[in-house]
């Protein structure tokens, strides 16, 4: 079956504006008064629906793409781990960003927050050029990411670590550090932001405990509700779900889709499928380190070159000693 | 045995002058190691930075400069610019020297340039060569530097001050060291509870994790090896003071280890942990150091287990043995949490 026929085959079961979940699981619904007042309306609905007229192919042109990434190539010696010709992030929706072991997903994920630098290639965010801008300036133009493997500040209290996440602080410039009086009123009204997302996530209980006694999935949500504090526009998500308590999940998912009812775009690594088929709007498989197949979640299982990729590309055919030898 | 002696010499060690100039460095290495995880091995550079400072600027660079350039400084202007230099110009070459191609890198790429750095300073200093001896007197080292200090005391330099402890120089010295010390420890203080020590805290525990949220972590960790170096260097420039000279091995990296001590006695990541380290420890050798003395000259301790002129390693001897026990019943310190502590990544 060839791309073109797939694609007319399926298109017509799909739903093409809401996900089945949209706005489900979890209370979600006042997120976005928790986040922040700095969130421009981005409507997620129209983002989403505007998804429905995107052909269903590798590098396909979104209506409204916030991050755009043309021709990174990262080589380690001789292997090459990411050679993606063009890949565009649509904003205000759910991006999923799929594939086997060694696909090159967190590398590129890497790649696109500039915590890896490409041999070559352009990546654009919200309109800047983002090649040579170190790190940790990409969360002052609004993008900020999580990690694969939980970064909570463990020797710092919870509220210690969600103040962290406040941008333009006055207090941390060296001198103004030791002037107290020059930044309390704005700690305190950081102080207050953090105690609102604490909340919403139902970590209030943990406030003032240190980071390093919460269990795996409650760092999870730390990390998310430490990066909220920093009013970002998209938010990164490394493999949220991983070593997450299924008991956490729908919570963790709850968060996730709230995230894009407020206005955020959410682009996230992911191995778990059922949390790919539920939450996304769009899904970006990549295989050898290729973007292989795009389209909404429903379609990715039917796609031949996905199943070919996770299973091998004879896996329903008899074994052909003479093509194999 | 005599008593009183033991126990001037324990006071002289718990507040006295080596205090104040470890109390001061391991300050400074608190900000390093136990705020934003440098490990910093070249603690001793930094203390002669401000020794080497002020002693240059007094009895070398300024009076070449005056001879040169026809300039009439005074020894006291010199003094002052002295303190300037050593306080500020040198250590933050040192920092930049260290920091700039090291702190992009691991930790412990550091640890190896500060630990070269400090024994190259030691061993350039030293050198006979005449270019280098004319600026800083080889081994001998810099004299003649402190005249300005000593002539602001205002205590007698005959009578003895607080319960026969000091001399009213060494009065004067402490007496100013006690305050620097006081100031010192007040700003660090007010630096860790501000959202600076925030994000110092945050790039001890994961450099990504502060890059991620929009911490310039090479910018805030070239200022923490700047502003604890400067710590350092005020007190290595009142250890020059008080013993009236600068000179290269008193920087050996012996010194280093012994701020190392005094923090790990207090306890890393505590404001007052490196000042009551410091203070402990210098106890605790003076203590041992008299104590022993004592013994062997009152024939307590028989000469074929030890001698008088043993006593100085044996002292060490006993520190080593502390410490073991420290780090097996008391890793944290005295003033660590041990759940604290136990919260490594999981």
């Amino acid at each position: 079956m060839t791309g073109d026929q797939f694609e007319s085959d399926f298109k017509d079961d799909l739903i093409p504006d809401a996900g089945p979940l949209a706005g489900a699981p979890g209370d979600v619904s006042d997120m976005s008064v928790a986040i922040s007042d700095k969130i421009v309306g981005v409507d997620s609905v129209a983002a989403r629906a505007a998804l429905a007229d995107v052909a269903w192919e590798p590098g396909a042109k979104k209506p409204d793409p916030i991050l755009i990434a043309d021709g990174v190539v990262r080589r380690y010696g001789g292997l090459t781990a990411v050679d993606v010709e063009h890949v565009e992030v649509q904003r205000g929706v759910i991006t999923a960003l799929i594939g086997p072991n060694g696909a090159g997903k967190t590398t590129l994920f890497n790649l696109l927050t500039n915590f890896d630098t490409p041999d070559h290639g352009t990546r654009t965010f919200d309109g800047h050029n983002i090649d040579k801008v170190p790190a940790y300036k990409i969360a002052n133009y609004g993008m900020v990411r999580t990690f694969q493997l939980t970064k909570a500040l463990s020797k710092m209290t919870v509220i210690e670590n969600m103040k962290l996440g406040g941008t333009g602080q006055k207090g941390e410039s060296l001198w103004r550090a030791v002037l107290p009086f020059t930044w309390r009123a704005q700690e305190t009204a950081i102080e207050q932001r953090a105690d609102a997302l604490l909340d919403r996530f139902k970590l209030s209980h943990m406030r003032d405990e240190f980071a390093g006694t919460m269990s795996g999935g409650q760092r999870k949500l730390l990390e998310m509700a430490r990066a909220l504090m920093v009013e970002p526009s998209m938010v990164m998500l490394d493999e949220p779900m991983a070593g997450v308590n299924p008991a956490l999940t729908q919570s963790l998912l709850g968060h996730v889709t709230g995230l894009r009812d407020a206005g955020m775009t959410v682009l996230f690594v992911e191995h778990d499928m059922d949390m790919v088929q539920e939450i996304s709007d769009w899904v970006i498989v990549m295989a050898e380190g290729r973007i292989i197949a795009e389209g909404p979640p429903a379609s990715i299982g039917q796609n031949k070159a996905v199943v070919d990729a996770y299973l091998g590309s004879h896996h329903d055919s008899a074994l052909d000693l003479d093509t194999e030898l | 045995m005599d008593w009183v002696s033991i126990i001037e010499s324990l006071f002289r060690g718990l507040i006295g002058e080596s205090f104040i100039f470890f109390a001061l460095a391991a300050i400074g290495l608190n900000l390093h190691f136990g705020f934003t995880g440098l490990l910093n091995f070249g603690q001793a550079v930094f203390m002669a930075a401000g020794a080497y400072g002020l002693a240059m600027m007094v009895a070398t660079i300024g009076p070449a400069a005056n001879r040169n350039f026809g300039w009439d400084l005074s020894e006291s202007t010199l003094f002052w610019l002295g303190i300037f230099v050593g306080v500020i110009v040198f250590p933050v070459i040192f920092a930049l020297v260290m920091g700039i191609p090291t702190l992009r890198l691991r930790a412990d790429y550091l640890a190896i340039v500060t630990i070269a750095v400090a024994e190259i300073f030691r061993i350039v200093v030293r050198s006979p060569t005449p270019g280098i001896k004319k600026w800083t007197n080889s081994s001998d080292g810099l004299t003649g530097f402190s005249g300005t200090f000593y002539d602001m005391s205002p205590f007698g330099t005959q009578d003895r001050y607080l319960f026969n402890l000091f001399t009213g120089n060494q009065m004067f010295l402490v007496m100013v060291g006690w305050v620097v010390l006081a100031i010192v420890a007040t700003i660090c203080w007010l630096l860790i509870r501000s959202p600076w020590g925030r994000v110092l805290k945050a790039i001890r525990e994961d450099e990504d994790a502060a890059r991620s949220l929009g911490k310039n972590a090479y910018a805030y960790k070239m200022q923490a090896l700047i502003i604890g170096g400067i710590f350092g260097a005020i007190g290595g420039m009142i250890r020059a003071i008080g013993f009236s000279v600068a000179q290269p091995d008193n920087f050996i990296t012996d010194v280093t280890f012994f701020v190392w001590v005094a923090l790990i006695l207090g306890g890393a990541g505590k404001v007052l942990a490196p000042i009551v380290g410091a203070s402990l420890l210098y106890g605790l050798l003076n203590f041992s150091d008299t104590f022993l003395r004592q013994g062997v000259s009152n024939d307590l301790i028989p000469d074929s287990l030890m001698t008088g002129t043993q006593v100085g390693q044996v002292r060490f001897m006993i520190m080593g043995l502390g410490l073991a026990l420290l780090a097996a019943f008391r890793p944290q310190g005295i003033f660590g949490n041990k759940e604290e502590m136990a919260l490594d990544d999981r």
